[in-house]
C-alpha cells in the first residue's frame, strides 16, 4: 500500500496548477498514485494549486470516482447498471457484504477487500457482471460469489 | 443610468438594469418568497422557492438570480407556482426534524415561518432526517447538521465572506451535508468562531453554543457573587428581539434587566474599551513617536481575528496590539481591584460578559494570559441573544422597566468606549487618545469620520502635530488579506509600511454586525446599530478614553501608569502561531 508521504504532489499540482479547472485532473492523478486521495497529500496539493482543503472535499465528496480512504488489496466491484440490477445484482452485493462485514464502499479491517457498486460496465450480455481487480466474472450466481471472489483474490 | 421597464404581476415597474426580479418585486409591493437568498450574499439559486412565471413563454425562473428584462411580463403568484413553492416546502420537511418546540430558533425561524405561511398541516411524505451527530466541540457555535436545509449560506459566508473555508459542503443529492472538510470537528477545523454562519442561518442548524442554563444556576448559588458587564454593540441590537426600532440604545433597561436577574454588581465593557485605549494609545505612541518595535499596530479586541491572525497570520504576530480584549481587561479588574475595593473573596465572583459575539466564548480560555487574576477572569460568555432569552424567562418588561446606572467603578464610559461597537470605532477612540499624548491637548474635532461607515476597507491619513498618521480599518474577515498582503510587501521590499495603525474587526459592520446578535442583521440594520452608538457618543459627558474620571482613578488607585507592570500583568497577552491547517 503506498504510504501517505506526499512525495509525488508538487509533481501533480505543477503539472496542473496554470491550467483552469484542472483540480479534478490532479485529483485523478493524485488518487491513480495512491488508490485513493489521502488527507495530507490533498493538503499539500491544495497548498501548491491554492485551492482551500474544503474545496477539494467538495469534489472528492461529490463525485462516487473519488476514494478518501485507502482501498483493499483485491477491489470487488459488483455492476449495479439496468441489466445487472435486474438480473440480481443487489443479491449479491448483499452476499458479499454479509461475509466480509462491510457495506458497498468500505474495505474489510485488514485492508484485504474493497467492496464498491459501479454503474454499467458496458458488457450487458454478462449480467450480472461482478469484476475483481482486473478479472471479470460474468453471468454470476448469488451461490457461488463468494467462493468466486476467494478464488481471484488467491490466484491473484 | 440604464433602466428597464417591466410588468409584475400586471403592474408597471422601472428599475435599473440588472436588478433582479425578487428585488424589482419589492418595488410594487410584492414579496417574493426564498430560503436561501439573503441581502449580503449573491444568490445562489439554491432553494428554488422563488420561483416566477416569464409570461410570454411560460416558462419558471428563479427570482433571485434573474435580472428583470425590458418588457417583461412577470407572475410571481399563481395557484401553480404556490403548489410547487409547498411542494418545494414539504420536501424540506420531510428532512428536517420535527423538533420546534425544543429549538433554539422557535418563533424565529425562518422555514418555521415558510411551514406557517404556506399552512402545511401534514405533510404524505416519509420523514428521512438525517443520522448526524450535533458537533458542539468548538463550545462557542452548535452545529446540528440534521437541520440544514443546505440553502448553502453559512458555506458562502464561512468561505467568501470569511474567507476561512472551515465549512463545506459534503457529498451530494439527498445525502449532501455541511461540515468540516474530512471527518474532523469543528474544533479542529480552521474556524474561528466568528458565528457568522450561525448569524446567516435560516434555521436551527448553526447556533450559539448556549450557556444561559449555567449562568441561571450560578445565579441561584448563595455562595457566588456574580457580576455581570455588557458589551457595547449589544445595548443598540437586544432591541430588536423586544419590537424596539432597529438601533434603540437600552444601556439603562439593561442594568436594571441584570440587577433583577440577581447580578450584585453590573459593569460595563465600554470602561473596559476606555482602559483598552488607554494601553492600545500608548503602545502606538511608543511605536509611532519613539520608534520602539513595529508598525504598523494592529489592533486585538476581536476574538475571531485573533484566532484568525494566529492560524493564518502569525508572522504578523509582532504587530498585534498585545492589550486585551476590553471584556477581559474588566474581568481581570474585577476579580482583583474590585474585589479589594469591596472586600469580596475573588475566588466567589463569578464574572459573566454579554457580548454580540460567538468568539468570545472561545477567548475565555484562549490561554493562561485569561487568567491574570489568578482565577478564570470571566467565567462565561453569553451573546445576545442567550440574554435576550434570559429577560423573557425572568419576566422581566424591558419595555417599562426604569433605567438605571452601572457601578462606576468598572462600569463608567466614554463616548470612545461606546463606538467600540461598530467598524472603525476602536480606531476612532484611539486617535483621540493618541492625539492627546502627542500634542498634550484633545483633538478640537473628536470625530474620525474616516474611520466609519461599511466600506469593507477604510483609508485615511490623519495630522497629528504636524506628522501624517495612515490607517486601516477592515471588517469582514474576507476584507483582511488584501491589508496584509500591502503590510507584508512594504515590509520585504524595505519600504515604509503603508499604515501606521489598522483596525480589524472579523464581523461585517463590526460587533454591531456580530454573530451572537440578533437574527436578521442586513448592512441596513448595522447602520442603524451603529447609528445608536455614535448618538451615545456625542451625547456622553466624556468623548475621549482618557477623561473618564473612573479610568484616571483605576490607574491612580490601583494599575499606576499604562504599559505598567501590573497593567501587562493583568491587561496584556501574548500570542502563539496555532496553525491548523492552511486551509
Amino acid at each position: 500500500m503506498a504510504a501517505t508521504a506526499p512525495a509525488d504532489v508538487p509533481a501533480i499540482a505543477k503539472k496542473w496548477k496554470d491550467k483552469r479547472g484542472s483540480l479534478i485532473m490532479a485529483l485523478h492523478d493524485l488518487q491513480g498514485r495512491y488508490g485513493y486521495v489521502p488527507r495530507d497529500a490533498a493538503l499539500e496539493l491544495g497548498k501548491l494549486m491554492g485551492v482551500p482543503l474544503a474545496r477539494i472535499y467538495e469534489v472528492t465528496t461529490f463525485y462516487n470516482f473519488f476514494k478518501l480512504e485507502a482501498p483493499g488489496k483485491h477491489i470487488i466491484s459488483v455492476c449495479m447498471g439496468t441489466a445487472c440490477y435486474l438480473k440480481g445484482a443487489p443479491e449479491l452485493v448483499a452476499r458479499l457484504s454479509e461475509k466480509l462485514g462491510i457495506k458497498a464502499g468500505e474495505t474489510t479491517p485488514d485492508k484485504q477487500f474493497h467492496l464498491q457498486q459501479v454503474r454499467c460496465i458496458g458488457c450487458c450480455g454478462l449480467a450480472p457482471v461482478v469484476t475483481v481487480n482486473e478479472k471479470v466474472l460474468a453471468k454470476v450466481k448469488p451461490a457461488e460469489i463468494v467462493d468466486q471472489v476467494y478464488a481471484c483474490a488467491k490466484g491473484a | 443610468m440604464t433602466t428597464v421597464k417591466a410588468i409584475i404581476n400586471g403592474l408597471p415597474v422601472e428599475v435599473p438594469e440588472g436588478t433582479t426580479i425578487l428585488e424589482a418585486a419589492k418595488q410594487v409591493s410584492v414579496k417574493i418568497p426564498a430560503l436561501c437568498k439573503h441581502p449580503d450574499l449573491h444568490p445562489t439559486a439554491a432553494c428554488g422557492i422563488c420561483i416566477v412565471r416569464i409570461k410570454a413563454t411560460g416558462r419558471t425562473l428563479r427570482a433571485c438570480c434573474t435580472p428583470l428584462e425590458h418588457g417583461m411580463e412577470v407572475i410571481t403568484h399563481d395557484p401553480e407556482i404556490v403548489a410547487v413553492r409547498r411542494g418545494i416546502v414539504e420536501l424540506m420537511m420531510s428532512k428536517h426534524p420535527n423538533e420546534c418546540l425544543t429549538c433554539a430558533r422557535n418563533q424565529n425561524c425562518e422555514l418555521q415561518t415558510m411551514c406557517a405561511d404556506f399552512n402545511i398541516e401534514k405533510s404524505d411524505l416519509d420523514s428521512i432526517v438525517p443520522d448526524l451527530p450535533l458537533d458542539e466541540s468548538t463550545k462557542a457555535v452548535s452545529l446540528d447538521p440534521r437541520k440544514c436545509i443546505s440553502c448553502g449560506r453559512c458555506i458562502q459566508v464561512c468561505q467568501e465572506m470569511q474567507n476561512v473555508w472551515a465549512l463545506c459542503f459534503m457529498e451530494r443529492g439527498i445525502e449532501t451535508r455541511i461540515a468540516p472538510a474530512g471527518d474532523i470537528s469543528l474544533a479542529e477545523s480552521p474556524c474561528v468562531k466568528c458565528g457568522q454562519c450561525s448569524a446567516h442561518c435560516p434555521t436551527g442548524a448553526i447556533t450559539e453554543y448556549d450557556e444561559a442554563p449555567t449562568v441561571w444556576q450560578k445565579l441561584m448559588d448563595p455562595e457566588l457573587h456574580c457580576v455581570v458587564q455588557i458589551a457595547p454593540a449589544v445595548r443598540v441590537a437586544i432591541g430588536e428581539a423586544f419590537g424596539f426600532p432597529v438601533g434603540t440604545n437600552l444601556t439603562g433597561k439593561l442594568y436594571a434587566a441584570l440587577r433583577r436577574m440577581g447580578f450584585k454588581a453590573v459593569f460595563d465593557t465600554n470602561f473596559g474599551a476606555d482602559l483598552t485605549i488607554l494601553e492600545e494609545a500608548h503602545e502606538f505612541v511608543e511605536r509611532f513617536a519613539h520608534g520602539k518595535s513595529e508598525l504598523p499596530l494592529i489592533t486585538s479586541c476581536c476574538p475571531a481575528w485573533v484566532d484568525f491572525m494566529e492560524k493564518y497570520h502569525a508572522d504578523m504576530i509582532p504587530h498585534f496590539s498585545t492589550c486585551k480584549s476590553p471584556h477581559e481587561m474588566v474581568g481581570a479588574l474585577a476579580k482583583t481591584y474590585y474585589a479589594q475595593q469591596a472586600k469580596i473573596d475573588p475566588q466567589r465572583i463569578f464574572m459573566v460578559s454579554i457580548m454580540p459575539c460567538t468568539a468570545k466564548k472561545f477567548e475565555i480560555q484562549r490561554s493562561e494570559d485569561m487568567r491574570s487574576s489568578g482565577y478564570q477572569d470571566v467565567d462565561v460568555s453569553i451573546t445576545t441573544r442567550e440574554l435576550a432569552r434570559m429577560i423573557k424567562q425572568a419576566g422581566i418588561d424591558l419595555r417599562s422597566i426604569p433605567e438605571e446606572q452601572p457601578d462606576h467603578m468598572l462600569g463608567a464610559y466614554s463616548g470612545a468606549g461606546t463606538i467600540f461597537g461598530t467598524t472603525g470605532g476602536v480606531m476612532e477612540a484611539a486617535l483621540r487618545t493618541a492625539y492627546k499624548l502627542v500634542t498634550g491637548a484633545n483633538p478640537p474635532r473628536p470625530d474620525f469620520t474616516v474611520t466609519r461607515g461599511l466600506k469593507g476597507v477604510k483609508e485615511g491619513r490623519i495630522e497629528i502635530a504636524g506628522k501624517e498618521v495612515r490607517i486601516a480599518v477592515a471588517h469582514g474577515l474576507g476584507n483582511v488579506e488584501s491589508v496584509l498582503e500591502r503590510v507584508r510587501a512594504a515590509k520585504q521590499k524595505g519600504e515604509t509600511p503603508p499604515w501606521h495603525f489598522i483596525e480589524v474587526m472579523a464581523c461585517p459592520g463590526g460587533c454591531v454586525g456580530g454573530g451572537g446578535q440578533p437574527y436578521g442583521a442586513t448592512d441596513e440594520l448595522r447602520v442603524k446599530r451603529a447609528q445608536g452608538l455614535y448618538q451615545e457618543d456625542t451625547a456622553g459627558l466624556w468623548r475621549c478614553s482618557h477623561d473618564n474620571p473612573y479610568i484616571q482613578k483605576v490607574y491612580a488607585d490601583f494599575l499606576g501608569h499604562p504599559l505598567s507592570e501590573k497593567a501587562h500583568h493583568l491587561l496584556h497577552t501574548h500570542y502563539i502561531p496555532r496553525p491548523v491547517y492552511q486551509r
